[in-house]
Order: C-alpha cells, then sequence, then structure tokens
C-alpha cells in the first residue's frame, strides 16, 4: 500500500496508534493500546522487564509477528497486518538480534549470510558493500570465509551489525543487541552504533534492560511495562538515574 | 587472613592437550581466600570461570592442571581421589552457576531438590529434621517455605526466585567456601543487585569465603573486598575492591571505565587494545 506524497523525508520513522498485539493461545494481549512516535534520525530506547512486549513490539514492526491490530506507519508508508512490506521499506528497516549466534546460519559462511539480502534485493556490486559493511563494524575480510561458530560472541554480533549495514537502512531494530556481551564488548559495539548514527544517521530503536545502556545511547526513550508504554522520557529524564519507583 | 587461609593456589596452571602439544590456558595463577570476598575479574576466555572449575574439581578431561600448591583449609587438592572431591563439593565448597533455571532439575521440586542435597551428605536425617532444614534455608534466601513454592518445578520459578532456590541448595549443607560464577548474568538488570545482596550477607553472616566471578567491575565493587583481574590466563592485578576506581593496570582500568551511562551520552567508550589478540588469530 502506498500512500501520501512521496516528496520529502517522512516525519517520522515510526508512527504507532492503538496497537493491539495478540500471542494466539495466550489470553491477553501481548501489547494493548499503544501509542509511539520515532522522529527519523532519532535514537529511542525501549526499557521494561522481561516479558513486558519491548521484544514483540520489535518483530511487529519488522513483520515477524502477524497477529496485530492498529495503525503502523513505518517510514511514511502505512502497513496492514499480514501483509508483506513493500520491497522498498522492507529493505529500510533492518534488525539486529540479541543472540548473533541464532540469527547466523550456522552452516553457511559469513560471506554467505552477508550476501544474501544483497542479492534478494538485486543490489549489484555486492562485494564491494560487503567490503565497506566489514570496514565499518572494523572486522578482516578473511572472516567471509569463516564459520559464525569461529568467531567470538562480539565478532559474531559485528558480522549481524554489518548485515543490517549493508542494507543502508533509515530505521534500525537493535534487539538487546549487548546483553549477550561482556561489557568490555558491549562498549565496542555501542562505539560502532555510535558511528553508524553519525554515518548514516537511521533511526534507532533500541531495546534494552540495561537503563544505563540506554542513558548512553537514546535521545529519549519509554518504560513499557504489561505491554503499554508506561512513561515517555525525554532526554532530560534518562539524566536522572533510575527512580525505584519505575524500576521494572 | 591471619590463620591459614581456606583456599591457597600457587602457580597454578591449566592446559588443553592439542595436536600441536599443551597449550596453557591459565598461566601461572596464585592467590589466597579466607573469610572474604573474592572477585574474580576478566572477560570471556580470560580463564576465570576454568580456575573456578579447578577450584571444584570439575575440569574437563580434556584439561590438564598443575600447581606449586593447591590446598583448600590446608589439605592438598592436588592428588585428591573422585570420593575425596564428593565429600568436599556441596559439604565445604559450593558452586552457583549462571543460570539457575539450566542448573536446577527441571522435573524435580524444590524441596525435593534441597532434600537430594541434604541427602547426599546427611544420609539418613530424620523426615522432619530435613523439611526443618529445607524451611530454614528457603527462609535464609527470602522465601516463605509455602507449599507453592516447595513444590514448584524450575520453570515454575521467575529468574531471581530459582536464583534464590539454587542458592539454598548449595547453602544448606554450610560449606565454608561459596564459588558464584557470574550469578547474576542471566537474570534482569533490577534483580542483579538484589540477588548479589543476597549472596553477599549470607556469605558475612555464615563466615564464609565467597569467590565472585564477574566482568561487572561497578558489581564487583559494590561486594567484593577484593578483586583479582584476569586477562588471557594470567592475573595482570590483584587490589582492594574499594580502589578499582584509582586501579594502575590499563585492562583494569578500562574494564572500570568502559560501562555505558547518561555522562557518555554520545561519546565514545574506552576500548581494549586488542591488536595482540583475537583479532590477529582472524587476520
Amino acid at each position: 500500500m502506498i500512500t501520501g506524497t512521496p516528496a520529502g523525508p517522512p516525519a517520522s520513522a515510526v508512527a504507532i496508534t492503538g496497537l493491539r498485539v495478540e500471542q494466539p493461545g495466550a489470553p491477553h494481549p501481548v501489547i494493548d493500546r499503544l501509542d509511539l512516535t520515532v522522529g527519523a534520525g532519532e535514537a529511542f530506547g525501549l526499557f521494561g522487564p522481561s516479558g513486558c512486549g519491548k521484544s514483540t513490539l520489535l518483530r511487529v514492526l519488522v513483520g515477524l509477528h502477524p497477529y496485530w491490530r492498529g495503525g503502523i506507519s513505518i517510514l511514511g508508508e502505512a502497513v496492514t497486518p499480514r501483509t508483506p512490506l513493500h520491497a522498498g521499506v522492507r529493505r529500510d528497516v533492518q534488525m539486529v538480534f540479541q543472540d548473533p549466534y541464532g540469527s547466523l546460519h550456522p552452516l553457511h559462511r559469513i560471506r554467505r549470510s552477508l550476501q544474501e539480502p544483497l542479492q534478494i534485493n538485486g543490489i549489484e556490486d555486492t562485494d564491494g558493500r560487503i567490503h565497506r559493511a566489514l570496514e565499518e563494524v572494523g572486522l578482516p575480510r578473511a572472516v567471509l570465509e569463516r564459520y559464525p561458530h569461529q568467531l567470538s560472541g562480539g565478532q559474531r554480533q559485528r558480522v549481524a551489525i554489518a548485515r543490517a549495514l549493508s542494507m543502508r537502512p533509515r530505521l534500525l531494530l537493535l534487539d538487546e543487541p549487548t546483553s549477550a556481551l561482556d561489557v568490555s564488548v558491549q562498549a565496542e559495539i555501542l562505539n560502532l552504533i555510535l558511528s553508524v548514527r553519525e554515518t548514516y544517521a537511521p533511526a534507532l530503536l533500541f531495546v534494552s534492560h540495561d537503563w544505563d545502556a540506554i542513558a548512553h545511547l537514546c535521545d529519549r526513550a519509554a518504560l513499557m511495562a504489561g505491554g503499554r508504554i508506561h512513561r515517555l522520557l525525554q532526554r532530560a529524564d534518562l539524566e536522572q538515574p533510575l527512580p525505584e519507583t519505575l524500576a521494572p | 587472613m591471619h590463620e591459614t587461609p581456606l583456599l591457597s593456589v600457587r602457580d597454578l596452571t591449566i592446559a588443553a592437550r592439542t595436536m600441536r602439544g599443551d597449550e596453557a590456558i591459565v598461566r601461572g595463577v596464585s592467590f589466597d581466600v579466607g573469610a572474604e570476598r573474592v572477585a574474580l575479574v576478566g572477560e570471556s576466555g580470560s580463564g576465570k570461570s576454568l580456575t573456578a572449575r579447578a577450584v571444584m574439581g570439575l575440569l574437563p578431561r580434556t584439561l590438564s592442571m598443575q600447581a606449586e600448591r593447591f590446598a583448600f583449609d590446608g589439605r592438598d587438592l592436588r592428588a585428591l581421589a573422585p570420593e575425596g572431591w564428593r565429600s568436599l563439593r556441596g559439604r565445604q565448597i559450593a558452586l552457583v552457576m549462571q543460570d539457575p533455571r539450566q542448573a536446577l532439575n527441571p522435573v524435580m521440586t524444590v524441596e525435593a531438590q534441597i532434600g537430594e542435597a541434604i541427602d547426599i551428605h546427611h544420609r539418613g536425617l530424620p523426615r522432619t529434621e530435613r523439611s526443618e532444614r529445607t524451611a530454614a534455608i528457603l527462609r535464609d534466601v527470602g522465601l516463605e517455605p509455602s507449599a507453592r513454592v516447595l513444590r514448584a518445578l524450575a520453570h515454575q520459578l521467575s529468574g531471581g526466585m530459582a536464583q534464590r532456590v539454587m542458592l539454598a541448595v548449595m547453602l544448606v549443607n554450610g560449606p565454608r567456601l561459596l564459588i558464584a560464577d557470574e550469578p547474576t548474568s542471566a537474570l534482569d538488570h533490577a534483580l542483579r543487585d538484589q540477588v548479589l545482596e543476597l549472596i553477599s550477607t549470607q556469605v558475612e553472616r555464615r563466615r564464609m569465603g565467597l569467590l565472585l566471578i564477574s566482568h561487572d567491575l561497578q558489581q564487583v565493587q559494590r561486594f567484593g573486598d577484593r578483586v583479582l583481574v584476569m586477562r588471557s590466563g594470567q592475573l595482570v592485578e590483584s587490589l582492594a575492591a574499594r580502589d578499582l576506581a584509582n586501579a594502575t593496570h590499563p585492562y583494569t582500568r578500562t574494564l572500570w571505565s568502559c560501562r555505558p551511562s547518561a555522562q557518555t551520552y554520545r561519546t565514545r567508550l574506552p576500548v581494549l587494545d586488542r591488536s595482540s589478540d583475537t583479532w590477529s588469530e582472524i587476520a
């Protein structure tokens, strides 16, 4: 579905109104009456305890969870449940998962994992794009011939980010990209995300249960609890330590 | 540590047998643990968990271990037979692991799980006393010994509750040294302090020794007395937890300052120079 005027960049990367998400078979909705707007180029954090619906929200946005109702528009295009995203938008939305080991095919060399999305989207000069993406995430080209199990956790997460970056996304969904990593490696990945912001300025939706990581990275954030947005936080709120009463 | 330390390790080396010969993974590590809280910190792969496993006598068979001294309460552990280890483990030295839901038996109730630990070291204990001990240890770890808790299976417990149960299983036989291997990294951030606070108070109340393995230096500063820093299988620094903010070794300094926070908004975090390790392996 293509609506609106194509001229000019959309004011918001994500606009959600009255979203209700269900899990087939579950008695209660996972997300209920959720409204959220993320501006173009904005880094937005989603903070909340396990099971509050923050990861589900990302899965809805990327089209992995079809059971929802409500209004969602991504990069200015309205989205319909159970309908694939328009190819252009699909390419512009990329996701990085918590466990990079689970998101890379164990029997495919890194080269193939990086090539596939480029080929599917008919992008020429795959080698050029791959080499550029590897450079951006600070990995040597030699990793292309490796399998995921031959890399460390931090290296695997860099590969996952390189794969997302190779599509030059305008919306990057990050689902706890550092929580499986050591603090020292987390610092490297957070620096990498900062460079990505500076170079490409995509909108970031960063899911984490680490308050400090959100305060480090995000311009705004939302506290989620029980499938709803409990409180919206501006940058000034993020400068404050997390109040006990809001802790999940 | 005025008298004999609980645990005394000198020049510990752990090596893997490979086709190219023995390759040392832990090299010349020496430390003592008394009735105090000692933290062993370092990145993944620095050898801290292997060191802890060696203390439990749980090294995989593919690894070999050597030490100048390796003693618990003055008793040499180097030549300890399997029976010796069995009487030591759980009774004298206990281990709390990272993910309680993986460490707990999935088909045993909380009550049976604690009961099993008691039976192993106190065979023939009267049933009433066994339940009394179970109830008491659950209260110690902050759980009400109600029927709901006693009959719960691991998957019915929240992460925080499961870790409390794990701790109860470990403490029920009154060990003198507790090894906690990243006991909170599988838990939500908000729960981490609670669980460590609990471990810390229990250790203090029971006048035990604690070997806390962690990669989070801020956490370690709050819950440790002394800190041992490991990198690539070697001990690079040993200091008091309160001095962590003024550590001298560059590795420790980076580990200390690489945590993100509101103050580091839009700035780059300090990172380690990896030119010497993993990267060169791949390039």
